[in-house]
């Protein structure tokens, strides 16, 4: 991750109409709950001092993610480049909870970031290889052309919204710019 | 004969109910396409990249099918290699049959296209559900793809409402594309919450995890995969790559080449079984994460069926490293215009589909459509692993060619006009086409007698019977004097070799030295403006018709004749200057596969463009005073005329854009003070010989429609640099249309 990395990472976003929300990792509930629609649910966060707000549900069943508006996720990974961001599959239903609903909020740390498509894949191959993961790299939302005029929100996702976790070198290259 | 009224008369009619939504599509994506490939930072080297991926990875696919099935079967899933379509499909079955399937959720896939496996699912009672959008709509109205990425791109966003109507009577009945967008959505939702069974194709599979990638919009694979605890994946052999590392280059292309996206909203990188719970949507109390992940199958059938005898074969085998990006189609001017439903076979459509179809279905299949492949070459460039997908085109048309070989009683008649090395029984239109240099050289003789004769009407009507040449279109005048008389009339060369900067042999072309004569004194004219020493010898033609028309043996005994004809002048060390692109196209490009490999690289290096030409001798200190300027009498390329119009409306040549030789004359142009507008139209139509022939000439005046709108209209000089460009834009324009060299070149 570099600051030019989290500066060519909110442009793309901007461009996908992307809205993305920056703070420090213990003001994560608080963004999440500003970025939020309801009801909504959630899959936990493994992000030190990031948690979610109250109202997300993090073990929903099957009939919570049905009346869901919004769903919450983690990235375990985002390319500056292309304002992707890498959905991981696990057993807690983050690809299901970012999925079939209409918002989905992704919660990322900018010290995930890399800057473009080679290092998503140099990442990835070791863990395919090792862990067998599934990952989405999901960028903007849901999108079809095929009824005449572009529409988001085909089968997934109308909106996505980032909120993108500050670590602590990042604010401190910041504080000495000011 | 080769006239085919149902031919005509089935691509006017899909002119008319698909063109306008194809054109609009297509030219949009095409668009698209050079505008997200100008955003990268190296698209060559990616593309280069990215080839030779698929060259290594089809050279090693029987050891990298062996280590993927080793991986998926590692990852608790099964591989199953099927043989041909009805091996894939009787394995489907049974996967559906056991899982005591009723419903099976599909995303979009063209390998399950090629082995119509939801007819197969069908006859069982099995309910199979495109998810895709595009392909919904196909399969309720019953209709094949047009596109090999935007499937639906035939149908209009009115006749899909009216679908919608027809079929589901609803009460609000949707409209816009927004509302058709959600009515599908929550159509297709509760379908897919039904299904049992998802079945998806793959992009790209990894030998080295058992990965596959799959490039999708919508998010309808993302939930067919999710929803359902039985995971199908049906995807050809070719689709193996070594490594995850190895999908970068192919993730960056995809979209770019395709419809013109970055990147396309879902990229899913899949180790099956996928590691999520299966939402249970039938009881949905219960909490999503209650481990029935676990229960998950998965099962990848991987496809023969033709292709890894494609391996086998030369000439086949690059199509291979298809991507299925959908560029070929987008960049091609026939295309535009007629769509997949014209120019496509049972699955595939675009360029590369006669590779497809040749390899999987056959070269019968591939023979309906082959014709569409004008050789304009501007899917070249545009192809993201280089395939010569116009190659691919006349390698099968030779091979249809020769197939379809039987003796005629009207050959003994041409044997003198049609002397090629092609086996007897061809076609007589390909033969006229093929053998032009002749053909013209005959006219040119007997210029009068054959002028008067060729476009007198009872003569079109047999030349339209027995030949298939359109009687609409007006056939070139061949000159009384040819290009090579006149210079040697005049006395050769105005300056001599030892007063020279350089020395040029400019090659004699069949059009410019029977047909278009001007062209040709003016490049003569301009050159020694510029103090170049010039010679016009008399040389053979270069293979081009012949090869257009699949006809490979004659265009090799051309480019042999060709080479050795030039030798002692390239010996010599003279530069030859051409003036029709299709020619130089010929010997940069075609040469290559026609030529040993040091003659070609020799003609090829030695060969120039004659804008090319100019604008090198102009960079290296050569005096544009020297050449006419616009505003001064003696007008484009004629003496008669006094046009001082310094307005220039340009049309580069398809070939020449392929081989980089298109910006010259722009350059040139500007250099000596006209003012130039460049069309982006890909090919003008005409083709060479293509729009000639009855068959085409109505689809030809289609592909050229957006050119008379670009400069139907416009008080400039309309400029092009081949023969068949000027012929076209005459038609379209009203013309005369010059070649650029032609406003350059001083006056007489």
């Amino acid at each position: 991750m570099s600051l030019s990395d989290t500066t060519t990472f909110t442009r793309r976003l901007d461009d996908l109409g992307v809205r993305v929300a920056t703070g420090p990792a213990d003001a994560c509930a608080e963004l999440v709950a500003a970025a939020a629609g309801e009801p909504a649910v959630g899959a936990p966060l493994d992000v030190p001092e990031a948690s979610l707000p109250d109202h997300v549900e993090t073990d929903p069943t099957t009939a919570d993610l049905r009346a869901a508006h919004t769903g919450v996720t983690g990235a375990s990974l985002g390319i500056a480049e292309y304002g992707s961001v890498a959905i991981e599959s696990d057993r807690t239903g983050t690809e299901p909870v970012s999925l079939f609903v209409d918002r989905h909020v992704v919660v990322l740390r900018e010290d995930d970031l890399v800057p473009d498509m080679p290092d998503a894949f140099a990442w990835l191959g070791p863990r395919a290889r090792d862990e067998s993961v599934d990952v989405v790299f999901a960028t903007g939302p849901s999108a079809t052309a095929d009824m005449g005029g572009l529409v988001h929100g085909a089968h997934g996702p109308k909106e996505v919204h980032v909120v993108l976790l500050e670590t602590e070198s990042s604010r401190h290259v910041e504080d000495t710019d000011e | 004969m080769s006239s085919d009224v149902d031919r005509a008369a089935r691509l006017r009619e899909l002119m008319t109910t698909e063109g306008d939504a194809v054109a609009e599509n297509t030219r949009g994506f095409n668009a698209g396409r050079y505008e997200s490939t100008g955003r990268l930072d190296d698209y060559e080297a990616l593309k280069a990249e990215a080839r030779s991926i698929k060259e290594d990875a089809i050279e090693r696919l029987p050891e990298l099918v062996d280590r993927l099935t080793e991986q998926v079967e590692a990852n608790g899933g099964t591989v199953y290699l099927a043989d041909d379509a009805a091996d894939a499909n009787r394995y489907v079955r049974e996967v559906v049959d056991e899982r005591d399937a009723d419903r099976v959720a599909k995303s979009k896939s063209m390998t399950s296209e090629e082995l119509e496996v939801n007819e197969a699912l069908a006859s069982d009672g099995v309910d199979v559900v495109e998810t895709d959008l595009g392909e919904w709509v196909l399969q309720l109205a019953e209709e094949a793809p047009s596109h090999i990425v935007a499937p639906a791109i035939h149908k209009s966003r009115e006749a899909i409402a009216e679908l919608f109507a027809e079929r589901f009577d609803p009460d609000d009945p949707p409209e816009t594309a927004e509302e058709l967008t959600m009515f599908a959505r929550e159509r297709l939702g509760e379908l897919i919450e039904d299904a049992d069974v998802g079945m998806t194709g793959a992009n790209f599979i990894a030998a080295d995890s058992g990965t596959m990638l799959l490039v999708t919009s919508e998010g309808n694979a993302r939930k067919t995969v999710t929803a359902t605890d039985t995971h199908v994946a049906v995807a050809g052999v070719e689709k193996v790559v070594p490594t995850v590392e190895e999908f970068s280059p192919f993730v960056e292309l995809i979209g770019r080449s395709g419809t013109g996206q970055d990147v396309t909203s879902y990229i899913s990188t899949l180790t099956p079984p996928v590691d999520s719970p299966v939402p249970k949507f039938d009881s949905d109390g219960n909490s999503l994460a209650d481990g029935s992940g676990d229960d998950r199958e998965f099962h990848l059938v991987l496809v023969d069926n033709g292709r890894m005898a494609m391996r086998e074969d030369d000439e086949l085998k690059e199509t291979l490293y298809c991507i299925r990006c959908s560029a070929c189609a987008n960049s091609c001017g026939n295309f535009q215009s007629v769509g997949g439903h014209a120019f496509g076979g049972e699955t595939y459509s675009g360029g590369i589909a006669t590779g497809w179809e040749a390899g999987v279905e056959g070269l019968d299949v591939a023979a309906e459509f082959n014709d569409l492949c004008t050789g304009c070459s501007r899917c070249v460039p545009a192809c993201p692993v280089g395939i010569d997908i116009p190659w691919i085109n006349t390698v099968v048309r030779d091979r249809i060619n020769r197939g379809e070989a039987e003796s005629s009683q009207l050959d003994w008649a041409f044997e003198e006009l049609v002397p090629d090395e092609e086996p007897g029984g061809l076609d007589l239109g390909t033969r006229l086409v093929g053998n032009y240099a002749t053909l013209a050289e005959w006219g040119s003789r007997t210029a009068p007698i054959a002028n008067r004769l060729a476009n007198a009407g009872p003569v079109r009507a047999v030349l339209e019977r027995v030949a298939g040449i359109d009687r609409r279109r007006e056939l070139p005048a061949f000159a009384d004097e040819s290009f090579v008389d006149w210079f040697d009339a005049r006395g050769g060369p105005a300056v001599s070799a030892a007063a020279a900067t350089r020395e040029a042999v400019v090659y004699p072309d069949t059009a410019t030295n029977y047909v278009d004569v001007d062209r040709g004194k003016a490049t003569v004219r301009a050159l020694e403006s510029l103090g170049v020493h010039v010679r016009v010898p008399d040389l053979p033609g270069s293979g081009r018709p012949p090869l257009s028309q699949g006809m490979v043996s004659t265009a090799e005994s051309a480019a042999e004749n060709v080479s050795s004809a030039l030798s002692s002048h390239l010996d010599a060390g003279r530069d030859v200057v051409v003036i029709e692109p299709s020619d130089l196209a010929m010997f940069r490009r075609e040469y290559g596969r026609l030529l040993d490999p040091d003659a070609h690289e020799r003609l090829a290096e030695a060969s120039y463009d004659v804008m090319e030409y100019l604008f090198g001798l102009l960079e290296n200190g050569g005096d544009p005073d020297a050449l006419r300027l616009p505003g001064t009498a003696d007008g484009p390329g004629s003496s008669e005329t006094a046009d001082t119009r310094s307005g220039v409306a340009y049309h580069p040549h398809c070939q020449a854009r392929t081989i980089g030789v298109g910006e010259h004359a722009t350059a040139v142009l500007e250099r000596v003070g006209y003012d130039v507008r460049v069309s982006d139209t890909e090919c003008c139509g005409m083709a060479g010989s293509f729009g000639y022939k009855a068959d085409y000439y109505e689809l030809s005046m289609d592909v050229g429609e957006p050119l008379r709108e670009e400069f139907g209209e416009s008080d400039r000089v309309v400029v092009a640099s081949g023969t068949s460009c000027g012929e076209q834009l005459d038609a379209l324009c009203g013309g005369p249309t010059r070649h650029p060299v032609e406003l350059v070149a001083p006056p007489k």
